[in-house]
């Protein structure tokens, strides 16, 4: 056992040094340490130590870029058709052998009778079924037209559509190659797409992700950081330094901006690597573009955080006010113009319709800084506003 | 520029409820003064207004002649203040809390680390600084909170029931230490449900109801008190409470845990036999009775009757 257990608890000269020691008591010193620095210090203690933050900033991008990338998908690369020959003649048997031989069908049954197309279209079998009538081959010889029907599964409305423009246009082929004498319309109409040529969702996906991401890192990390502090207390203990409502809001924000970052530049990363997404436009043009979104984004995180009490209540709001809008009113997945006119008003005050637009502009068309003038000047303008206005509201005391 | 603190007809309610109705109360520097009172008493609330955690409806918090409403960022240069409810981070260690207060208060960094130094030697919490707080015991938890609180090296310090929910051994640790420091000269300003605790202080408060009800000294309490007091020991407290306060011959009785005080203005000789006849008859067995001087418990009860 130490003898110093039993002393007494220190010389007294001990305390009236630290006093004495001291002349300068009150005045600032000219190397102190900014208070903000001290408040991002701690901060970024507070992540490191907090595994579910950890997850929350590392893990759940990752997971979220597999889980959209691979899951939101509207792309259709083979009609699955089942065939229903009645004619079976040498005229038919062509007809069906050139769907089998173009890329946009996949002949998943040779059906007998009528009865099974619907058995096969109930057991998902194929979505659409080609029927070639009994007098196909005669029609074919004997009159201007001949017919074929196509019967589709309209379950998946999108799945149909794109069935039925497949058949279209196959049909409209094999008539051109079967009578060249065939009278071509004065008009014709070349679509060609652009940026995404193969119209591959994950090249629209995925850069929206990085808006969606962001949002939802900034908000639901920065919502509770100030509540926390005004459950467990700790804020009463800071407050009751000279801190300023600034310096708390900043300090506490920094360290976000950071994480948001690396965030964003996981998910481009992988947007690259594992969907092949181009990235057209200048890295860091975007990553500056980045960095105003973050700046938005956590400014309606803390403004949040500084209006409500428990850290529960800041969390629900945060996935109310942004993460869902982020998803459902950016344009991410659907379109704004097919919103209902409420919907699209709203979504101009949706941080992540500008910044998608960016990023998307970026990503995709490789377009420069002079197209985003509106985007950029909105993002830093609804972060300043929420911002002071947080500020504004937080008080040094316990009151309201 | 003196380190004490006034206040003079405070008030303050939260919504129907006046938690503090027209306090006054003066403490002097370098002196100490314990606040005490029952829960909801307004003492929490006194020293929130004292550090403008809270805005008082009325009145004025003078702390070291500064006032706190329009001088609150002065004011907090100076004051020192442990809120009740434990508010250091958990996951930051002994040096990491300290070192983020220091760095709030822009001591600047020398100055930091031999203060820290200091404190964590006078505190005995040397060994445990590179030691997760969550980790530490209920009294090295108050013993850092005190140090963080002590930091900037303040003149005058709030302590807000800074023992309660603390061992015994920890809590007269704690009291020595604030023994020292009211030694070099700091004004200290403390808060205690605790009677023993209050005794420790050069002054004792006594708030209720959101008022001051007496302040004295604790070798003076017994001077307040006129009566004669009885302690009584006996196999039935409360039972023999009871009898004792329905036959209406005493001026209070009340039971403190295993004994019965009652006071009287009439001689130990006269109610020794009374009490003897009164209670015996019901066959409780008295073991002791002894005259004793008034304790803080008996002037808090006679104040609030």
């Amino acid at each position: 056992m130490k003898n110093s257990s039993t002393d007494s608890i220190a010389p007294s000269d001990g305390i009236s040094a630290l006093h004495k020691g001291n002349a300068l008591l009150y005045q600032l010193d000219e190397f102190m340490k900014p208070r903000i620095i001290a408040i991002v210090q701690k901060e970024f203690l507070h992540i490191i130590r907090d595994p579910r933050s950890l997850v929350i900033v590392f893990l759940m991008p990752i997971i979220m870029v597999l889980l959209y990338g691979y899951a939101i998908t509207f792309d259709i690369k083979e009609i699955q058709l089942g065939i229903l020959d009645e004619n079976r003649t040498p005229a038919s048997r062509e007809l069906v052998q050139k769907l089998t031989s173009s890329n946009y069908f996949k002949i998943m049954a040779d059906l007998q009778s009528r009865n099974e197309i619907e058995e096969g279209m109930l057991q998902r079998r194929f979505v659409a079924a080609l029927v070639i009538p009994v007098d196909y081959a005669k029609k074919l010889k004997t009159e201007p037209q001949s017919q074929v029907q196509l019967i589709v599964d309209g379950a998946n409305s999108n799945t149909a559509t794109v069935a039925i423009n497949y058949a279209k246009s196959f049909f409209m082929m094999y008539s051109l190659e079967m009578n060249t004498q065939i009278l071509v319309p004065p008009l014709e109409l070349q679509p060609r797409i652009w940026y995404n040529p193969d119209m591959k969702s994950a090249h629209f996906i995925v850069p929206g992700l990085v808006a969606v991401i962001m949002m939802l890192i900034c908000t639901l990390l920065t919502s509770i950081t100030i509540t926390r502090e005004r459950e467990s207390g700790t804020m009463e203990q800071i407050l009751v330094s000279p801190i300023r409502p600034y310096e708390i809001i900043f300090g506490k924000i920094a360290p976000y901006v950071i994480l948001a970052l690396i965030d964003a530049i996981i998910v481009v990363v992988c947007a690259r690597i594992i969907f092949g997404v181009p990235f057209r436009g200048n890295p860091l043009l975007l990553l500056l573009f980045c960095v105003f979104y973050v700046y938005a984004s956590l400014s309606l995180g803390v403004f949040i955080s500084a209006r409500v009490k428990t850290q529960q209540v800041a969390m629900i709001l945060a996935q109310l006010t942004t993460t869902l809008p982020a998803i459902m009113l950016s344009g991410f997945i659907f379109p704004i113009i097919s919103l209902p006119i409420v919907l699209q008003i709203i979504s101009y005050l949706v941080p992540a319709k500008y910044f998608l637009t960016i990023i998307r502009g970026i990503m995709l068309k490789g377009i420069g800084f002079g197209y985003f003038h509106q985007p950029a000047i909105f993002l830093l303008a609804f972060g300043t506003v929420l911002l002071l206005a947080s500020v504004n509201r937080f008080k040094t005391n316990l009151e309201g | 520029m003196t380190f004490d603190i006034k206040i003079v007809g405070l008030k303050k309610s939260f919504g129907s409820i006046l938690a503090i109705d027209d306090l006054h109360l003066d403490v002097h520097e370098g002196e100490m003064l314990g606040l005490i009172g029952p829960d909801g008493a307004g003492k929490t609330t006194t020293l929130r207004m004292l550090s403008g955690l809270l805005i008082a409806d009325e009145g004025v918090c003078l702390v070291g002649g500064k006032n706190v409403r329009s001088e609150l960022s002065a004011v907090r240069q100076f004051i020192g203040y442990m809120p009740q409810r434990f508010s250091l981070y958990p996951d930051l260690t002994v040096a990491e809390n300290l070192r983020f207060f220091a760095d709030l208060f822009q001591v600047n960094k020398e100055e930091r680390e031999n203060r820290m130094k200091r404190l964590l030697e006078f505190n005995r919490l040397s060994p445990f600084s590179n030691r997760r707080t969550a980790a530490l015991s209920g009294g090295m938890k108050q013993k850092l909170a005190l140090s963080c609180t002590l930091i900037h090296t303040p003149k005058i310090l709030l302590l807000d029931e800074p023992t309660t929910g603390v061992d015994p051994v920890s809590r007269r640790e704690f009291w020595d230490i604030l023994k020292e420091l009211r030694a070099s000269g700091v004004t200290i300003l403390v808060t205690t449900p605790y009677m023993d605790e209050a005794a420790k202080c050069n002054r004792v408060a006594f708030i209720h109801n959101g008022k001051i009800l007496l302040v004295t000294e604790p070798e003076k309490i017994a001077h307040h008190y006129k009566n004669t007091v009885l302690e009584i020991v006996c196999d039935q407290n409360v039972k023999a409470a009871k009898i004792l306060i329905a036959s209406k011959q005493f001026d209070s009785v009340h039971s403190f845990g295993d004994r019965v005080h009652l006071s009287s203005h009439q001689t130990s000789e006269q109610m020794k036999p009374m009490i003897k006849n009164l209670v015996e008859i019901e066959n409780i067995q008295i073991n002791s009775m002894k005259e004793i001087s008034a304790s803080i418990e008996d002037v808090f009860v006679e104040l609030l009757n």
